[in-house]
């Protein structure tokens, strides 16, 4: 259920801009998250509903997924996050804290933790639309 | 693209009401024994204590303090592990034992992502053990908690001291409150540390002598608290 608490900090976040931007109402509110959040994406819908404030009582929320993928640093192999890979304890390790990752993956070619995860990671605000 | 983490952070932290970094610029001074002590002396007292091990790739409070399988709950957010009646967070409870090798974007991703998630709750002390010198950890700490106060800790060496000039320097010069200067496993009567810290003009908090009682009293909380270090952590508390 942390979910509710990054659904907060996109409240708060979209809250801050559609302040700086004037809106009176807000209409869209995209966000992409990384696929190495394991996020369920129902519980994070459901929050987002349940915390917006008024301005976005009218507001679409759409969440895209971005797919994890990672780079060794050592090899430069670049490889898919794939959460089927995982023991349940060390998923559930990595939806908290995807850094957790270089505790567990290992670059598939050299057996290096030294990766770079290129896409798939956190939680972005991409764009907020509304009417001034 | 916006992280919307960090609007989150002050939020998390409004019931907070003071903010202690416990750090030095060179490791192996006794920065998580302080911290660890510290915090446990607090909550002894009767404050509402959270410690927040923030050595993600070399966390020890869990070892100091013996913690093994208290895990923080999930309630719209984490709700940090209730240990020895202060609120415990580090790393180890997602690593286990394992190394947790993080480059500098990594560390500041996760603090961002710990600090916007863990809910503290309302406390007198968050007390935070710093990694040692003035990377990532204490810059993310200083751009994402305005408030955050610095304990400084140090041992008689003048290579230990010199990093902690150039840490309290850095505070300084961005306006960060530094509670004082805390010397170590001291072994002479020498006052060199003391007068050093009166010249950068900082509080001195008190001289902590060598205990070697410490290392048996580690993995064993009540019997850390009853050492000549403890002690000695005992009577810094009060100028805090």
């Amino acid at each position: 259920m942390h979910e509710w608490a990054l659904a907060e900090a996109v409240i708060a976040a979209a809250s801050q801009i559609a302040e700086k931007e004037g809106l009176k109402e807000v209409t869209e509110v995209k966000v992409r998250i990384g696929e190495l959040q394991q996020i369920e994406r129902d519980i994070f819908y459901f929050a987002l509903r349940q915390l917006k404030p008024a301005k976005f009582e009218k507001s679409k929320f759409d969440v895209e997924t971005e797919k994890g993928r990672l780079k060794c640093r050592a090899c430069g192999k670049e490889w898919p996050f794939n959460k089927n890979k995982l023991d349940k304890d060390s998923a559930e390790a990595i939806h908290f804290i995807p850094e957790i990752a270089h505790t567990y993956i290992k670059c598939p070619k050299c057996g290096s933790p030294d990766f770079e995860i290129i896409e798939g990671r956190g939680v972005w605000l991409q764009s907020i639309k509304g009417v001034k | 693209m916006v992280d919307p983490r960090t609007a989150v952070i002050n939020e998390r932290m409004k019931e907070v009401a003071r903010i202690i970094a416990v750090s030095s610029g060179k490791g192996g001074v006794g920065k998580s024994l302080m911290a660890s002590t510290l915090a446990l002396t607090l909550a002894k007292k009767g404050c509402k204590v959270g410690l927040f091990d923030l050595d993600f790739t070399s966390p020890s409070t869990h070892v100091i303090l013996g913690i093994r399988d208290a895990k923080p709950k999930e309630d719209k957010g984490l709700v940090p592990a209730k240990v020895y009646g202060m609120e415990y967070m580090s790393i180890i409870h997602y690593s286990g034992d394992r190394a947790t090798p993080l480059r500098g974007a990594d560390f500041s991703n996760a603090l961002i992502e710990l600090l916007s998630i863990t809910k503290w709750g309302k406390l007198d002390f968050l007390v935070i053990d710093m990694p040692p010198g003035i990377g990532d950890a204490t810059l993310d700490l200083i751009r994402l908690i305005k408030n955050t106060e610095f304990i400084i800790v140090t041992t008689p060496s003048q290579l230990a001291f010199e990093t902690v000039r150039k840490l309290a320097s850095l505070l300084k010069e961005l306006k960060i409150q530094i509670v004082g200067i805390v010397e170590n496993m001291k072994m002479t009567s020498n006052k060199n540390v003391q007068q050093q810290t009166q010249k950068l003009g900082l509080d001195f908090l008190g001289t902590i002598p060598y205990d070697p009682e410490v290392e048996e009293a580690i993995g064993d909380a009540d019997k850390l608290i009853e050492t000549a270090f403890a002690k000695e952590v005992q009577q810094i508390a009060l100028k805090i």
